[in-house]
């Protein structure tokens, strides 16, 4: 048994080795021991916990038995899962957070006791409400994860599912939540517990249905960002300060991801959260382009292209993780610099599903990231460059970004493809990408489509060259 | 005049947001699927709330109504720190330099 001060004293340094773990990532060198700060974190606070507890029941024995069933599930997942999963893995990890939130809260609402609350029935006011912001926070992430998570997985369509009056249900469904919980601080009735909960499970679910596909980045970190706040309001209950830290830095990171991903695609947030973007209904607009001539080629000219070009771009997309591509990718480039051509890798913030998706499939692939770059660093260069090489995405090269107000996109940043001496667009068809519009790029002179998938092509490439 | 302890877990609270916000800006963009997972390890710190609650019951019995949800919580929340660090470290070990420098 030690100390209550002592015991916060090392949740105060748990939390510090949390920090250390995030300014770890500030670049990949320093990034390998900022992960082990933050295992050694959290080791002292489940360390310190259990020395805290002073009655040994036979319970401590179930305790270490289910810590070591969770952890192997978690330790077998962590090594199984395939880099290109990665979207949905964090979206999974992300429920349960919320899932394990709304347990504790659940908890503690039956034993106000054990945690020094009150007693059942004659809960503390304050902890009360901490404990339903907790639970109701952690509810709107578990559900709203579990959809994100199939919509990833391709369990359930990608496309934004809407109905009439859904914004205005979202807005009675939120107003009720909070009536329940000043009824719940009233009479502390278990009723208006369990009702808070099975509607917060309701608004996560609600939340995430409308949102389509391609807005997946901006979905996930804001889920991330929910499961650090259910962490704070569980932290505020139980009075710890790791938690607190720790949900404080959580939800922080996963706000300011948001805010890059929203600016990514040139939306406000209420934008995306309000969904129902990149539908099937905006195909009106494209019909009468497609008379359009196209240039197409094969292989073989992509080839010749870029085996005499001097330097090369690659701008990688959604399309390349889905194909699987990178490791095709990285060996055309190989071959490549071995003819002397200068090769790097412009992407695009939202490229992908969540954010640096396109940087972790291209690591994998071993590419060095010292030749990958973002948007600002490499956009002014496309106008030197004799061939890019786009495969997998599309809306984030139109050109119409640009130029046309009237366009959905106006105003997103995009990649400037089309000012390089020749582009070469890996895609499997002329249709129009997540946003519904016509890429201006395909009929531009300078532009040679390459229909075909990512992986075959590149391969085919490779061949050629 | 007595300050409640609150307001000095707010204070830990708020300062923390700002830690968080100051040192997120300086996470490398390169780095954002790692820190979303690495996040998702160190939020699942919740297990210690776990833990406390699952000691809920008696020597006699274990489980009680309330050391269930907190056995449940932490299977969960380990699944997430084991699963969310050991999946970071894999990808942080794939980002490598270029062997030979150029600059």
């Amino acid at each position: 048994m030690i100390s209550a001060n002592l015991l916060a004293i090392f949740y105060l340094i748990s939390g510090i080795l949390f920090i250390l773990a995030l300014r770890g990532l500030s670049s990949p060198e320093t990034s390998r021991q900022g992960n082990l700060f933050g295992i050694i974190g959290m080791a002292i606070a489940i360390t310190v916990t259990f020395l805290s507890i002073d009655n040994f029941t036979s319970g401590f024995l179930y305790v270490i038995l289910f810590l070591l069933i969770g952890g192997s599930i978690g330790a077998f997942i962590a090594f199984k899962i395939p880099m290109t999963a990665m979207p949905e893995l964090v979206a999974g990890f992300h429920s349960l957070v919320g899932l394990a939130a709304v347990f504790v809260a659940i908890s503690a609402f039956i034993s106000p006791e054990v945690f020094n609350l009150g007693t059942s029935g004659n809960i503390k006011l304050a902890s009360l409400i901490e404990m339903s912001i907790g639970a109701a926070v952690g509810a709107i992430t578990f559900s709203g994860s579990i959809i994100a998570f199939l919509k990833l997985r391709g369990l359930m369509s990608g496309s934004p599912i809407t109905f009439p009056g859904q914004h205005i249900l979202n807005l009675l469904i939120l107003i009720s939540i909070i009536i329940l919980t000043y009824f719940l601080c009233l009479n502390q009735s278990p009723n208006f517990f369990w009702s808070l909960i099975a509607i917060s499970f309701l608004v996560g679910f609600l939340l995430i249905i409308p949102i389509g596909g391609a807005d997946m980045p901006v979905v996930i970190s804001m889920l991330n960002s929910y499961s650090g706040w259910a962490a704070a309001g569980i932290g505020f209950t139980l009075e710890n300060t790791a938690l607190i830290i720790t949900g404080a830095l959580v939800g922080s990171s996963g706000a300011i991801l948001s805010y890059i991903m929203c600016k990514g695609m040139n939306r406000s947030f209420f934008n995306v959260i309000l969904g129902g973007f990149g539908g099937t209904d905006q195909t009106s607009n494209k019909t009468s382009k497609e008379q359009k001539p196209v240039k197409s080629g094969n292989a073989d000219d992509a080839a010749f292209l870029m085996k005499n070009a001097s330097s090369v771009i690659i701008v990688p997309g959604y399309g390349m993780a889905v194909a699987q591509a990178q490791h095709a990718l990285r060996e055309m480039v190989d071959s490549l610099k071995k003819n002397g051509v200068k090769v790097s890798y412009a992407i695009h913030p939202v490229a992908g599903r969540m954010p640096g998706h396109m940087n972790v499939l291209l690591a994998e692939a071993n590419v060095p990231y010292d030749e990958v770059f973002e948007l600002e660093e490499i956009n002014n260069d496309f106008a030197n460059c004799d061939v890019a090489y786009v495969i997998g995405a599309n809306d984030v090269t139109n050109p119409v970004a640009k130029t046309d107000p009237q366009s959905p996109i106006y105003g997103m940043p995009v990649l400037d493809v089309e000012k390089s001496k020749s582009v070469l667009f890996v895609k499997r068809s002329l249709s129009p990408g997540y946003a519904g519009i016509d890429n201006d790029l395909f009929y531009r002179d300078n532009t040679l489509m390459l229909f075909a998938d990512a992986k075959k092509m590149t391969e085919d490439i490779i061949k050629n060259l | 005049m007595e300050i409640d302890p609150f307001i000095f877990r707010l204070s830990i609270f708020i300062l923390s947001i700002f830690v968080g916000y100051y040192v997120v800006w300086s996470v490398t963009p390169s780095l954002h699927t790692p820190l979303m997972s690495v996040t998702n390890a160190i939020s699942s710190v919740i297990i210690v709330g776990a833990i406390i609650a699952s000691l809920a019951g008696t020597n006699l019995s274990v489980f009680n109504q309330s050391s269930i949800f907190g056995f449940l919580a932490i299977v969960l929340a380990a699944i997430n720190i084991f699963g969310g660090f050991l999946v970071t470290q894999r990808m942080l070990a794939m980002y490598k330099k270029k062997k030979k420098d150029k600059k």
